[in-house]
This record gives C-alpha cells, structure tokens and sequence, in this order.
C-alpha cells in the first residue's frame, strides 16, 4: 500500500501520537471515566491505522504487521481469561471482583480487578480491528479495475 | 424529545440513500452519516460511554468501506435492473417480517415502563450499591466488567471469532499444496 501525499503525513506524524496516548488514558481511566477497554483500544487501533495509511506500508510490514496483531490479539483475550480464571481460584467465582476495596474510589489505584480487565480488553480489541485492517488493506488484494 | 424524533427521521433518510444511490462512494458517506446520528442520539439520551465507541468505530468503519471501494469500483450494478418473478418472493416475505417486527414492537414497548422513570429493582441495586461492591466510580464499567463480565467475555469471543472469519477468508499466505 503506497502513502499519502506529504500534507497527511506532517499531520499524522502530529496527531498519530496524540491520539494513542488519548487511547491508553481511556483504557486505563476506564473505571473513573466514561469509555473503557472497547473504547479505548478502538480508538489506539485508530492511531495505528492512521500510522499505516498515511506512511503506506510494504509487503514485509504487512506480513510482520499481521502475525504480531495475531499474537497480540491471542494474549489479550488470555490475560482477560486469566483474570476470571484468577476469580475462580481465588475467590470462588468464575469472574468475581478480587480486591475490590484496595484503594480510595476516584483515583487510579481503585476497584480491584477491573482495570486489569480493561487492559486486557484493550490489548485485544486494539490488535482485533489492526489485524482486520491489515489484511483488508494489503498490497496482495489491490485489484484492477 | 423533539431533537431525537427529528435525528430519527434524519436517520431513515440518509438510509434510504445510502440504499437507493447508485454511487458507492456517496452510498458510503450516507451509512456513515447514520453511524454519526445513532452516536448523536447516544448523546442525547445520556451514555457517553456508548458515543465514544460507535463514533471511533463508525470512523473506523468508513475508512474501511472507502479503502475497498478505491481498490474496486464505483458504481453499483445491482440498481435499476427490471424485476423478475422471483422478487415477488422477496418483497412479500419482507412485508410479512416487517408486519411482524412492528407488533411485536408495539406489544414490547406497551408492556416496558417509561425510559428512566422508575429503576427497576436491579438497576437501584447497581446504583446504590454498586461503588461498594466493585469500588468502580464508572458505574456502567462496574456492571461491564464485574456484574455482567461473563458477557463481555462473550462479546471479545464474538470479536475473535469475527477476526478468524476474516483472517481464514483473506489470508495473506496462499496454502501450500
């Protein structure tokens, strides 16, 4: 996939950044906040797609691109699995909330498991939408009209 | 109230474009157009935490429909083609679902309370006992992710089976025979 004209790659070398950070505050406020794991790896995976069309990428990023969002997505949906798990073995329910007092409500450090969940959604659903894009936009499927 | 009657109409408009227009580019925008109406609404009725998803997924989306649509064609070539026996079918199997999804709908909002009139017994206990149970100030992330979690855990396995189906369908490695 080739790239963009220059006016889009000076401004997503600005913005890109911006918006992957606003990405990885809302995953990680996501229990204070309005947004969350699915918010907030949709809008990293945004940045990264961002990234990528503007800049253009080669078969080999292609390639590389796609087997790391695969692993990526894999340990996403592991680390959430292993939190209910975690539950299960700990608690004594599949999924129940471990810690949920540790911590003042309102700041960062609070409500025990729920930001790991949120990671770990975040991870998974960020790697989700970049592999789906990455295999829909690359170079092997440009057809000719 | 009004506002929201008003985006509705909006909303079927842009949707009988987007299904009419024989550009499919401009098909495009007006589905999008939709998407931004539906996170509008979200607004209005008072859930952030749904507007910030459908608006980043909605652009997310677009991107996705445009870039196919640059790489393929323009112009639909199902429009305007004369009707055949076979539509009838369609058209009538249609009007029954249509009939049957209005009475239903009817019948399910005559039996619903009012929209946040009165809490239900389950929604007062998330409210009033939520931040001490779950220790979340998020109340819709207190339920996400601790009442309700077995559902998302289902929502992320209908996520990665999506991402499966799209990887088995268009692989970027040919098999080997």
């Amino acid at each position: 996939m080739k790239g963009m004209t220059p006016i889009v790659k000076v401004v997503a070398r600005i913005v890109g950044g911006f918006i992957f950070i606003y990405g990885c505050y809302i995953v990680l406020y996501g229990h204070l906040s309005p947004g969350g794991g699915f918010a907030g790896g949709a809008i990293i995976a945004a940045g990264l797609i961002l990234a990528r069309l503007a800049f253009g990428t080669t078969a080999s990023q292609e390639r590389s691109a796609s087997i790391s969002s695969s692993i990526f997505e894999s340990t996403g949906g592991l680390l959430f699995l292993l939190i209910a798990l975690l539950g299960l073995f700990v608690g004594g329910y599949f999924f129940i909330n471990l810690f949920p007092s540790f911590g003042t409500p309102g700041r960062l450090v609070s409500a025990g498991s729920i930001p790991f969940s949120n990671i770990a959604i975040g991870i998974k659903v960020a790697a989700a939408i970049l592999s789906i894009f990455v295999v829909l936009a690359s170079t092997k499927y440009i057809f000719k009209e | 109230m009004l506002e929201l009657i008003v985006l509705l109409i909006f909303m079927i408009a842009a949707g009988i474009v987007a299904v009419e227009i024989k550009d499919l580019l401009a098909s495009v925008i007006a589905l999008g157009a939709v998407g931004f109406a539906v996170a509008i609404g979200f607004i209005m009725l008072a859930a952030p935490d749904l507007a910030i998803v459908q608006i980043v997924i909605e652009v997310l989306s677009v991107v996705f429909f445009v870039a196919v649509i640059l790489k393929t064609t323009h112009v639909d070539s199902t429009l305007g083609r004369p009707y055949k026996g076979g539509d009838i079918f369609t058209f009538v199997v249609f009007g029954m679902f249509a009939l049957a999804f209005v009475y239903f709908g009817v019948r399910l909002l005559a039996g619903l309370a009012p929209m946040s009139r009165e809490l239900g017994q389950v929604a007062s206990h998330y409210l009033t006992q939520g931040l001490a149970e779950t220790g979340a100030v998020n109340r819709v992330t207190s339920v996400v992710l601790d009442y309700r979690a077995l559902d998302t855990l289902g929502e992320a396995t209908v996520l990665f089976t999506a991402v499966i189906g799209v990887l088995a369908v268009l692989r970027l490695e040919g098999r080997k025979k």
